[in-house]
């Protein structure tokens, strides 16, 4: 009996150890790599995880002089008062609105183009057309709001067309009904390109005999792609689709607050660009926390939801 | 690869089907190319046009009207867009050598094997993809904390490191072969010289990609400096083109007048502004192309 308690614990002993062990062993071996590790691992403390840490100044009625542990805790009151306040269901509907629309045309926008790109027989051809959708990537969102802008407006360059065609002048940046397809077009225009890459890189990847299997059986081109290349870059396209979905809830901001004007606000106020108002320009740091804290997590559930269908499905998940 | 699968495919004789298949597909592309590219030939044409020629004209532009460069001049001798271009220039630089360094000493670090804690930091910094504080917890960290405003840490040191671009960088670094570093330790390297003389030079395309990344995420950033930047002599270029393109834009179109410390500014000029803006980065990336690719792939398909 005692000869067992004493094994026992010197096997605790020993196991403890070698943990121990391992640690300072392993922390001689790389001392250089923890070296390199902190400031990277600073840099995640402090900009990352101090922000969340601060979140919590959604329960609390913050005052910047008292700081974060001197403000009085409130519980959900910032929620509810979101929850009850006038914008709440706008706010929602047009985050939603312009993310649906951005996955029913946006989503597949630059897998098409992968698959068209794909089906060029000139190589040459093929370049020029990636060289030129790459290049609004690279253009800035100021930049690409100013076009649109001077494009729609009232004597722009689209009006100008239409008027042509006998259509007569519509001021499309201050209807609030053109609005969500404006932002998700554009948004397209700048992505198409450059969103591409992945999935021509997932192309690459797919074993040409299929396609020489497929062609034997008197597969047609169409075919084909509905055939192999599809299914060959299905686990991309499920990646992408649920980091998408874990972007339900969020618009950004910057573009927002570059495109929305007091006339089309009914549709174009999304919660980013509402968190933006109330936090930075009327200094409502509680409630406007509050609303951030709320997108968050919505987020975090949407992405939670779209990996676990996903794994249900096929098996593809993040985690 | 793909050249030896085209080529193969041209010298099969085609079906009617396929001739059908490749003219619908080579209209798309054409007509893709055309709206991409005719805004931005507008914007090219217009800033070259003569102001009076351009707003008498209606439609689309095949070239300037009547050549002339007045709108440049005018630009360049605006002193705020000068500034700006400086104030962007500093930025730029200051902030993409501080994204490199961090990113590389991260992304070598985590290349490694055999690092026992690894594993945690990871789901650490992963993590952060998923989660955040959000606008206003960063930026009362930013502004009130630290009391960043009007100092160009603001700009730069809370994006000091592209969670995506470490993970690509990481992704490259472990792709260098083992032996190479193991025959370095033997001949005495620590890490930091296996970083600096094996794992860099063989890691150039993806540490290229990786810069221009960053130098283009500084070069089109507004947003931070819009928050944290209250002193207009700090105001990169940016910002200034929000002035010229929208808040004008904005101004004239909710009450017909434009705001009185922005002086009025014509049509061509608007244009040539957004020429002077985006002509450095757009000719600096078709060099860089042919590693997007590579760059792009390794991090996001194999993880």
């Amino acid at each position: 009996m005692k000869t067992a308690q004493a094994l026992t614990s010197t096997k605790k002993a020993t196991r403890s150890n070698s943990f121990w062990a391992r640690v300072v062993k392993d922390f001689r071996r790389n001392k250089y790599i923890y070296l390199m590790l902190t400031p990277v691992i600073l840099y995640y403390l402090v900009f990352h995880y101090i922000p969340m840490y601060g979140a919590q100044i959604a329960f609390k009625d913050f005052f910047p002089a008292r700081g974060i542990w001197g403000s009085p805790w409130i519980g959900f009151e910032h929620f509810e008062t979101f929850f009850e306040g006038i914008y709440f269901w706008r706010l929602i509907r047009n985050t939603l609105a312009i993310n649906g629309l951005d996955l029913i045309l946006g989503f597949p926008a630059p897998i098409i183009l992968a698959l068209l790109l794909n089906e060029l027989t000139s190589e040459r051809f093929k370049r020029v057309v990636q060289t030129v959708t790459y290049m609004p990537h690279f253009i800035s969102l100021v930049v690409v709001v100013g076009m649109v802008l001077d494009f729609l407006a009232r004597d722009g360059l689209i009006n100008q067309l239409l008027a042509l065609v006998g259509i007569g002048p519509t001021a499309f940046m201050q209807e609030p009904k053109y609005y969500w397809m404006i932002y998700v077009l554009s948004g397209i225009w700048q992505s198409i390109g450059w969103g591409s890459i992945i999935y021509l890189a997932a192309i690459t990847t797919i074993d040409p005999t299929l396609y020489e299997a497929a062609k034997v059986d008197g597969a047609s081109r169409l075919r084909q792609i509905w055939h192999v290349t599809i299914p060959g870059i299905m686990p991309t396209i499920m990646l992408l689709f649920i980091l998408r979905v874990g972007q339900m809830m969020s618009v950004g901001y910057e573009k927002t607050i570059l495109m929305y004007n007091p006339l089309n606000m009914e549709t174009a106020d999304v919660i980013a660009s509402y968190v933006y108002r109330k936090g930075i320009l009327e200094a409502d740091f509680g409630f406007s926390s509050a609303v951030g804290l709320f997108n968050s997590v919505i987020n975090f559930a949407f992405l939670i939801a779209a990996n676990r269908m996903s794994r249900h499905l096929n098996q593809n998940s993040l985690w | 690869m793909g050249i030896v699968t085209a080529r193969r495919r041209a010298a099969i004789r085609k079906s009617p089907g396929e001739r059908t298949f490749d003219i619908v597909n080579y209209s798309l592309m054409i007509l893709l190319l055309i709206v991409t590219l005719y805004p931005i030939l507008h914007v090219l044409f217009a800033s070259f046009s003569s102001p009076s020629l351009l707003s008498a004209h209606r439609g689309v532009l095949l070239g300037p009207l009547g050549f002339s460069t007045d709108a440049y001049k005018t630009v360049f001798a605006n002193p705020s867009i000068g500034l700006g271009y400086r104030n962007t220039l500093f930025y730029m630089s200051f902030g993409t050598a501080l994204n490199m360094v961090m990113t590389i000493l991260g992304a070598y670090a985590l290349s490694r094997r055999n690092v026992m804690w690894k594993g945690p930091i990871m789901f650490l910094i992963v993590f952060t993809m998923f989660f955040n504080g959000g606008l206003i917890p960063t930026y009362l960290l930013v502004a009130k904390n630290l009391n960043w405003i009007d100092t160009p840490w603001a700009l730069t040191v809370p994006v000091a490191i592209n969670t995506w671009n470490l993970l690509i960088l990481k992704t490259s670094f472990e792709a260098v072969p083992e032996a190479l570093e193991e025959a370095a330790r033997i001949d005495g390297a620590n890490d930091f010289t296996i970083l600096w003389r094996v794992v860099i030079p063989l890691s150039l395309p993806a540490l290229a990609v990786i810069l221009l990344f960053y130098a283009v995420g500084h070069w089109n950033s507004f947003f931070s400096a819009l928050v944290y930047l209250r002193n207009r002599e700090l105001y990169p270029l940016q910002l200034i083109l929000r002035e010229i393109l929208i808040a004008n834009s904005m101004d004239s179109m909710t009450s017909g007048v434009s705001s009185g410390d922005i002086e009025p500014i014509g049509v061509t000029i608007k244009y040539a502004t957004i020429v002077v803006a985006t002509v450095p980065i757009l000719i600096l990336y078709p060099f860089l192309q042919r590693f997007f690719v590579k760059g792009v792939l390794v991090g996001s398909v194999k993880e």
